[in-house]
């Protein structure tokens, strides 16, 4: 196989960048501003790009496997852009899921003030 | 107020109707004095749940606006909280003639349907309306009467007469955006017997439909697309196992 490696200054560079996020999300759930639930994606996708940036064996031999030649780093914009998408998607699933809950909420809000107004009413 | 003279009550949704929902309302007590009608106010801005108050409506405020199927299911809701054992649905901006309501009750009441659907084109005259919108009407009426496999022509009519299995089916599930087609669709899942009646509807007395062109291409693609996928839904339980 022709293929080129990873660049030694590529690897370090996108590696700690992949930390910087690990530890962002991290810091975010200890202090609470961040459900885990939602996080778990999150911290997925900064693990998975720290093993890819730092393994730069792995990373070309993955580029091989998905017939990247030339320059096998493409596979850290791919596999960071899948895991955005997915958490995107998941995003959309719960925006979803909460719109939903208001709406059962709201209509609950009002029929309990309409029973409370007709009780009044009547005493 | 006795659970017994409670026995039917009409829904009607309304946004910002307060110079049409008076009218309604009076035309419904004065189709049958034993109706009740509750008025669902769906985030309205104006007078209308006042004005609904005034008119001796049961009144239930949103807090804010749900859209129609989220209205009407409030509605739905409010029925079933009560105990009402037949429900009719009509809209509050005086487009549905309550002199028409014997028409949409009548196989209701004979026990000959769960859910009756008032259809401007099932035989009945005085509606008009663009082009586009008569195409995109006549389309989802060939595509809903394909999977229900029983011929339908107005799928977007809210001039409806439900009996109480039905009632208990949409108070816990309706669909929110544009419910009347979907809400076909999952009427006949559930085994209901859905029937048409032709009935004549007016034009509206004041203000503008709410659907511009724009809206109803939107509309289409929406109602397309739930339909399609509704078809992929694993099969829904009958409505007495809800």
């Amino acid at each position: 196989m022709i293929a080129s490696g990873t660049p030694l200054k590529v690897s370090l560079a996108a590696t700690a960048a992949s930390l910087v996020l690990v530890l962002v999300v991290f810091e975010l759930i200890r202090s609470r501003r961040l459900r885990e639930r939602y996080a778990l994606l999150w911290l997925l996708t900064g693990l998975v790009l720290v093993v890819l940036s730092a393994w730069r064996g792995g990373l070309n031999t993955i580029a091989g496997w998905l017939g990247v030649r030339g320059y096998p780093p493409a596979v850290l914009f791919a596999v960071g852009l899948l895991f955005v998408i997915l958490v995107l998607l998941h995003y959309s699933t719960v925006i979803s899921r909460l719109s939903d809950q208001n709406v059962v909420l709201a209509q609950r809000l009002a029929l309990l003030e309409t029973k409370l107004e007709e009780r009044g009413e009547r005493s | 107020m006795s659970a017994e003279t409670r026995r039917w009550i009409a829904i009607v949704p309304a946004y910002n109707e307060e110079r049409n929902i008076g009218q309604v309302i009076d035309e419904l007590r004065a189709f049958d004095p034993g109706l009740d009608v509750v008025v669902v106010s769906d985030g309205s801005a104006d007078r209308t749940a006042e004005v609904a108050a005034e008119h001796g409506a049961h009144v239930v405020r949103l807090p804010f606006n749900l859209g129609i199927g989220g209205a009407v299911q409030t509605g739905f809701r409010y029925a079933h909280e009560n105990g009402y054992e037949l429900v009719v649905r009509c809209d509050g901006d005086g487009q549905h003639d309550p002199s028409e309501l014997s028409k949409v009750l009548a196989p209701v009441l004979a026990g000959e349907a769960d859910i009756a659907v008032g259809s401007r084109f099932a035989g009945g005259e005085g509606y008009r309306s663009s082009a586009t919108r008569r195409i995109g009407i006549r389309l989802l009426a060939l595509i809903v009467s394909a999977i229900a496999r029983q011929r339908v022509t107005d799928t977007t009519s809210g001039f409806q007469a439900l009996n109480r299995k039905a009632l208990e089916l949409f108070a816990a599930d309706y669909p929110h955006d544009y419910p009347e087609v979907e809400g076909m669709v999952m009427t006949i899942k559930h085994r209901l017997r859905l029937r048409e009646v032709p009935v004549t509807m007016r034009e509206r007395e004041h203000g503008r439909s709410s659907i511009t062109a724009l809206r109803s291409i939107y509309y289409m693609a929406k109602v397309l697309v739930a339909l399609f996928v509704g078809l992929f839904r694993r099969r829904v339980v009958p409505a007495e196992h809800l």
